[in-house]
């Protein structure tokens, strides 16, 4: 089985975002970038597929330039295969999307794994679009999958207020998100082999940005607390009754 | 120029607050183009229900029926938004951000080869290439677009827009679908989540995390919530524990909220537990250490034993009922 699992190049979660002066982008230095973390429960699935007995090819790829290779090295140490960087900026997510698509077309995967979201651009919007492109199925969200028969999968589903139990069929993509897999920490042999396993570069294909950024900003500053007393809890609810919030 | 096409889903047989809010959005943008506010509704949908668009400033709603049944919703369904949204010409469609909205916008994005627009608070501007404003980086930062095709698909944040009713006479057209029929995959089973209020769609949330001590102390928070109307949520670490359901979990990892009332009790305020909930309208902090970084971004703060202070609360509000 071949599975290829999207990974986006995000800000360490502790980051402080600050921008560059001229609002243009993220202003990167001293920044960490890591694997998005919901990206990591993709790749620790296929991982979890392949401990279980089955034969499985894992290749990463992450559309960006040559700035998120130990970003790709990284999943490499935790046990995928081989790595794959789209060489183009991740204008949008509808680029990057096309940027996927048009990689794995005919290149037999079986399953195509991403993250419920990013974290930098909180879009979700890749792995749907990705599936339309290629005309699959996306379940997106999943946070249970089991292989069963054949080309047969039982995957579950967040939404609103409950789980969808879905049966598929190869090919699929899935967007993962906690309780599907467990995050795991590359050990030193990982790092060691990743070295080794390859990385290459492919050319994106040609086709405008969908969406541009004009510039970015901080959001609103928040207005100081209104501290109460413990023995002034009684006014704190009064303050939130008066302001029509209880 | 054309009409704004909303998608409004029905769930369980009605429209909840995201798709009034969507509808709203839409009519909101339609006034300002100059045009007016249209809606495709799929599947077996309420009729009585459908009626009540016309008070959010739907004039015309093009039902189709007989949207392939045996389809994973998101697909059907995006097939026939694509085929009403190509039939009348769309330029701007609408949907929500709920599951539903975000399952089947990208696939719409992709058919109408639109620029999207998504997480969206405030209007888009039609007359310089769609500008627009969104949060980014979980609450960190926002962002300003630009759309770089003449369609766009537009997700409006859940708890993002004010519902406005704007009345106007409605009239609803049968369309067939043109989409494609055969089983992709199938929904064999939901199972619900505890009766409470669903997060994404609450306007007050009440969340506790390790201060808490134990799962054991955990009814306090559940009255609370019942008494203000209000679902239940943690911090990362209490659901890892098995004190909490892994779908309370809010923050960076887990869901995404922004109610107009969130109440953070014995939470630290992690960044990563903050890039969840930050966009909440109104934020109350209940806890024992006064530096605890969830006071930066508070609006009403209590430095307090949180065993002396919940039960504070709850006599408070149970007083102010009786009393009022
Ligand atoms: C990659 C990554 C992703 C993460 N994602 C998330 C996420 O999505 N959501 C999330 O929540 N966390 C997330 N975390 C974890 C996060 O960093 C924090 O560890 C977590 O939010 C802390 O949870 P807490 O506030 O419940 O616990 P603590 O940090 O232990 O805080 C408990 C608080 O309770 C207070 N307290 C204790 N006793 C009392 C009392 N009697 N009365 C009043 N107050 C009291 C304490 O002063 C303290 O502030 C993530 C971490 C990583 C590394
Ligand atoms: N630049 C990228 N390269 C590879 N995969 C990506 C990229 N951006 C997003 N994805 C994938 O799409 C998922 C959802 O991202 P988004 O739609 O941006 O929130 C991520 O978790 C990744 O799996």
């Amino acid at each position: 089985m071949k599975i290829l699992v999207c990974i986006s190049h995000v800000p360490d979660t502790t980051t402080k975002i600050q921008f560059e002066e001229d609002h243009s982008g993220l202003n990167k230095s001293g920044v960490t970038f890591v694997i998005n973390p919901y990206c990591e429960y993709g790749l620790s699935k296929a991982l979890d597929l392949r401990e279980s007995g089955k034969s499985v090819q894992i290749t990463v790829c992450c559309v960006g330039g040559p700035e998120v290779q130990p970003t790709l090295r990284k999943a490499l140490a935790i046990g995928a295969d081989d790595a794959v960087m789209i060489n183009t900026q991740p204008h949008d997510p509808a680029y990057v999307a096309k940027q996927i698509a048009a990689y794995a077309e005919g290149k037999e995967f079986d399953l195509i794994f991403t993250g419920k979201e990013s974290i930098d651009y909180n879009g979700g919007m890749v792995p749907g679009m990705i599936a339309e492109h290629l005309g699959w199925v996306c379940i997106p969200s999943a946070t249970k999958l089991e292989m069963g028969e054949g080309e047969s999968l039982e995957i579950h589903r967040e939404i609103a207020g409950g789980t969808e139990v879905i049966e598929a069929q190869l090919p699929l993509v899935v967007s993962c998100q906690k309780g599907i897999a467990e995050w795991r920490i590359p050990n030193m042999r990982g790092i060691m082999a990743a070295r080794k396993k390859p990385l290459s570069s492919v050319s994106p294909t040609e086709v405008a940005p969908y969406v541009n950024t004009v510039k970015y900003d901080y959001p609103p500053a928040k207005q100081d607390c209104q501290y109460f007393e413990v023995e002034q809890t009684d006014a704190l609810v009064s303050a939130l009754t008066d302001k029509g919030l209880i | 120029m054309s009409n704004v096409l909303l998608f409004a889903e029905q769930s369980e047989g009605s429209f909840k607050k995201a798709v009034l809010e969507a509808a709203t959005y839409g009519y909101d943008m339609a006034q300002k183009m100059g045009v007016s506010l249209e809606a495709v509704v799929v599947g077996s949908a309420d009729d009585a229900e459908i009626q009540k668009l016309g008070t959010y400033g739907v004039s015309k709603v093009y039902k189709v029926s007989d949207a392939n049944p045996d389809s994973f919703i998101n697909s059907a369904y995006a097939a026939a938004v694509t085929q009403v949204a190509k039939d009348t010409g769309a330029k701007v469609v609408v949907m929500t951000e709920t599951y539903s909205g975000r399952a089947v916008a990208p696939r719409v994005t992709v058919k109408l080869d639109a620029s999207p627009l998504n997480s969206l608070v405030s209007l888009v501007d039609p007359a310089s290439h769609f500008d627009a404003a969104r949060m980014a980086f979980s609450g960190k930062g926002m962002q300003e677009l630009q759309a770089n095709r003449d369609t766009i698909v537009v997700t409006v944040k859940s708890n993002g827009y004010k519902v406005s009713e704007n009345p106007v006479a409605m009239n609803v057209e049968e369309v067939a679908y043109k989409g494609s029929f055969g089983v992709d995959a199938v929904v064999k089973e939901i199972i619900k989540a505890s009766d409470g209020i669903s997060l994404t769609e609450a306007e007050s949330v009440v969340s506790a995390g390790r201060g808490m001590k134990g799962p054991e102390n955990w009814p306090m928070i559940e009255e609370l919530a019942s008494l203000i109307g209000a679902a239940t949520a943690c911090s990362k670490p209490t659901a890892d524990m098995g004190w909490r359901p892994h779908h309370e979990h809010v923050g960076q990892t887990g869901i995404q909220i922004s109610p107009t009332l969130y109440i953070a009790i014995g939470i630290s305020g992690a960044i990563q537990h903050l890039a969840g909930v930050s966009s909440s309208k109104n934020i109350v902090v209940i806890n024992k250490d006064p530096e605890a970084p969830f006071f930066k971004i508070a609006d009403y703060g209590i430095v307090g034993d949180l065993f002396e202070v919940v039960p504070k609360m709850l006599e408070a509000i149970k007083k102010n009922r009786v009393a009022g």
